[in-house]
């Protein structure tokens, strides 16, 4: 997400790795990912309610198209 | 009619597909695999639905759930046969093979000293793949007999089971790019080139990609790779050989497209909902039929 889509953002979460604010435009799905418009960390939604970020995993080995 | 569309990460294609799904005004219900469990005796809440659109990141969910839910009957994109073909590289081969595609030479062997054998008669260069794997991760380019013998007793002894399969592919001198095809429903609609200094020529690993019109050879080459997975949704790529043309090199059935889509032009995920949605109701119209 780019800081000008983060100010349209209705719903702002807090970056775990570096504090910044982290916006969805609608309520995520568990799963979803998410870029941190400050550090650039890879972000996953663990949880709904409340949202909760953690940083997304690394690749895994059968991961892809 | 009831779709579901499985997932275990949504990343910006699975977004895009369900806002797409969205704007056409067709209901989808996204699940997570990750929490599902499956009894294969009771459908429970999967017998609700007319088909089920697999977009999970982990090819090893993909193929646990379109196992199970074709089991019960339930039409899955991809089936499970063209996700069988898709990510399995020797799969892939033999299908092309069987339907006289255009491809790269390929030797295969199952184990090291026989795969240096393999390796030979392709010849030097030769390319060293996994026969599951993607986004370029663990191919490796053999340019003689020592890095051969070096990368072969590296698999033998640091890889699983699975990597002691040699697959070994006639290397493309390619013009510094390949080619990718995006089929939905047997019908090309989109096409990128991939460049890169790098040989590996994957936007994975830093290719950069620009929009390709679509020539008629590439558009036959495309669909008879397509046909031959019984895939509905595949990403053809395809190298320029210099003496033999087009040469389809991998095939895709759970197709990335987030950087293709201003690239080209062409709305990819709108083209995939709206095919989906047709699959749905084929498959629904059928059942009323048999009842």
């Amino acid at each position: 997400m780019t800081s000008a889509e983060s100010q349209t953002a209705t719903i702002h979460v807090d970056c775990p790795e570096c504090g910044s604010d982290v916006g969805f435009r609608r309520p995520p799905l568990n799963g979803e990912i998410a870029l941190c418009p400050d550090c650039t960390a890879e972000l996953e939604v663990v949880c709904t309610a409340p949202i909760t970020l953690e940083l997304a995993p690394e690749v895994d080995e059968d991961w892809g198209e | 009619m009831r779709i579901a569309m499985t997932y275990s990460r949504v990343r910006r294609e699975e977004r895009m597909l369900l806002d797409a799904f969205e704007q056409i005004g067709v209901d989808v219900t996204p699940i997570d695999i990750r929490s599902v469990v499956f009894d294969p005796e009771r459908p429970g809440q999967w017998g609700g639905f007319d088909a089920v659109f697999d977009r999970s990141l982990s090819l090893t969910s993909s193929l646990t759930s379109v196992r199970v839910l074709e089991h019960f009957g339930i039409r899955c994109v991809n089936p499970r046969s063209a996700v069988e073909i898709c990510s399995d590289k020797l799969e892939t081969t033999i299908a092309l093979c069987r339907a006289n595609v255009p491809t790269p030479a390929v030797r295969v062997a199952t184990n090291g000293q026989a795969g240096l054998a393999a390796v030979e008669e392709i010849g030097y260069p030769a390319v060293l793949k996994p026969t599951v794997g993607s986004w370029g991760r663990l191919v490796a380019r053999l340019n003689d007999r020592d890095s051969a013998e070096a990368v072969l007793e590296h698999r033998e002894l640091l890889g699983s089971v699975q990597q002691q399969v040699i697959y070994v592919q006639e290397h493309i001198d390619k013009p510094g790019r390949d080619i990718r095809v995006f089929v939905v429903g047997g019908e090309p609609i989109a096409a990128i080139m991939r460049s890169s200094e790098h040989w590996v020529t994957n936007t994975a690993r830093g290719a950069t990609a620009v929009g390709l019109d679509i020539s008629d050879g590439l558009r036959e080459i495309s669909i008879n790779a397509a046909a031959c997975t019984g895939a509905d949704l595949v990403a053809v790529d395809l190298l320029e050989c210099p003496d033999r043309g087009l040469l389809v090199n991998e095939l895709n059935h759970s197709m990335e497209f987030r950087n293709s889509i201003e690239t080209t032009g062409v709305n990819i995920p709108e083209y995939i909902a709206r095919h989906v949605a047709g699959i749905a109701e084929q498959a629904c119209a059928s059942e009323e039929i048999s009842v």
